[in-house]
């Protein structure tokens, strides 16, 4: 792939992704670009230090994943998922349905993923007692109606169809992150009973090459999310 | 076969409005059908089942929910009269970041200023008008977020504008003082029929926002 070009030519034609190395909103950019082919740099970011470059191209919101194409940045990890899209059309898998109905409904699953599914379950595992019980309540809500949509599609295989799609990709963290707010919380999220195309999906995620490629080390994930829990839990014991 | 178009929707909803201007400016025939959030038709439930909420687009049967995908689906099926999105990937990434900080943070914060009264509520509006100051500055000088013509940015961010007077009587100030270009630019936007025939009066919008304050116990 490396070849000898002048400098000025590679820092305008270079993908960069700024993102830091546990955040699963840049994992799903990670994802996105590997399942399309596309050669990237890395610029991995130290969140308590925010570097020049994440302020100049995120000012509005500061935040990982940026992408930076031929110079210009674009922010925000589903938008950044539709412009490689559009971007890369020829590069397989498709991400998103050329049917606009579809595309419709599929926005709207990605959407849904965003404003209900992970504010639940942050609740759940930031908080405790009755606030804490609602997450949990209102997650098993979202994943009932997660997996009756995963039911319905003809294959079951992933949100997208016989391949990986933006809905999958945006669902990505419970592949991983869900067993382990299972084990820290000590309460079942997802179960055989209630959830068995969810739980296929998720073998199946796991076992595809570019998910299980680009994990975030497990023992590096499992120290960062037991210390929040802890820092949830003592803000909540100090406040009391 | 002919195209039937439905929209299920309720006067006061900015979100409704959204797709109230889409149609209008791409001269799409449709029927409108006035919900009553109080009492849902079972044609609302039918074809919004997870959310339960307008606005619904419903195209030959279909259905199409949230605001900002049934403007997006709008364009993408009648492409050819005023499109609303760039052709160019990059400026539809733009266009679709600066909708998604209209929905998250805006409309966000503007929601909250209702739920809440004092210095709560006085906190919420200082955070609302930090919000509309970023998007003033992303203006910049353009005569739309769309550049010259009305895109999809404009679609999204200016039926709020229908809801500044109650901001203003309720927060005792004007956003003219602070957000003055954003003004300007709303009633630029309100110079179109599309936008002006969608959007509530505004003393209406406050007389609603009054009603519900009282029904959320907070006045």
């Amino acid at each position: 792939m490396a070849t000898a070009r002048e400098p000025e030519e590679d820092e305008e034609e270079e993908v960069k992704l700024i993102k830091t190395w546990s955040s699963p909103y840049a994992l799903r950019a990670v994802w996105a670009l590997k399942l399309k082919g596309i050669p990237y740099e890395s610029i991995d970011e130290d969140l308590t230090h925010k570097s020049d470059i994440l302020l100049h191209h995120n000012p509005v919101h500061k935040k990982v994943p940026v992408l930076l194409h031929h110079g210009r940045s674009i922010c925000e990890s589903l938008v950044i998922i539709e412009y490689i899209e559009e971007t890369w059309s020829q590069n397989p898998p498709r991400l998103l349905p050329q049917d606009p109905l579809q595309r419709a409904e599929t926005r709207f699953w990605a959407k849904f993923v965003d404003d209900k599914a992970l504010p639940a379950i942050w609740q759940a595992f930031s908080k405790e007692g009755k606030e804490q019980e609602q997450g949990l309540s209102e997650t098993a809500e979202h994943l009932r109606l997660l997996e009756a949509e995963l039911k319905k599609k003809k294959k079951r295989l992933f949100f997208g169809g016989e391949e990986i799609g933006i809905v999958d990709i945006a669902l990505g963290w419970m592949v991983n992150l869900v067993p382990l707010f299972e084990r820290i919380l000590g309460v079942k999220i997802l179960d055989e009973e209630h959830h068995p195309a969810l739980l296929k999906w998720r073998q199946r995620m796991s076992d595809v090459d570019v998910v299980k490629e680009n994990w975030p080390p497990r023992d590096k994930l499992v120290a960062k999310w037991t210390a929040i829990r802890e820092r949830c839990v003592g803000k909540a014991a100090a406040n009391e | 076969m002919a195209e039937e178009v439905i929209l299920l929707d309720t006067w006061v909803s900015p979100f409704g409005m959204r797709a109230r201007i889409a149609l209008a400016e791409k001269g799409i025939k449709h029927e409108h059908r006035e919900e009553d959030l109080g009492n849902k038709s079972d044609l609302l439930l039918k074809m919004n089942p997870i959310h339960k909420t307008i606005p619904v687009l419903i195209h030959n049967g279909k259905p199409v929910c949230e605001s900002n995908n049934i403007v997006q689906y709008l364009d993408e099926v009648w492409p050819d009269k005023s499109p609303l999105l760039p052709s160019d990937p990059y400026l539809r990434g733009q266009a679709r970041f600066w909708a998604d900080f209209v929905d998250r943070k805006v409309f966000d914060a503007g929601r909250k200023v209702w739920a809440t009264k004092g210095e709560e509520q006085k906190s919420l509006m200082e955070e609302f008008i930090g919000h509309l100051k970023t998007l003033e500055a992303e203006l910049d000088g353009k005569l739309y977020f769309g550049g010259e013509k009305m895109g999809y940015v404009d679609v999204t961010m200016v039926p709020i504008y229908s809801w500044f007077h109650a901001y203003e009587v309720s927060g005792n100030f004007s956003f003219e003082s602070h957000c003055p270009k954003l003004v300007a630019w709303a009633e630029r936007c309100m110079q179109h029929d599309s936008v002006s025939k969608a959007l509530p009066s505004p003393e209406k919008v406050y007389q609603y926002v009054l009603q519900l304050r009282k029904r959320l116990g907070i006045e």
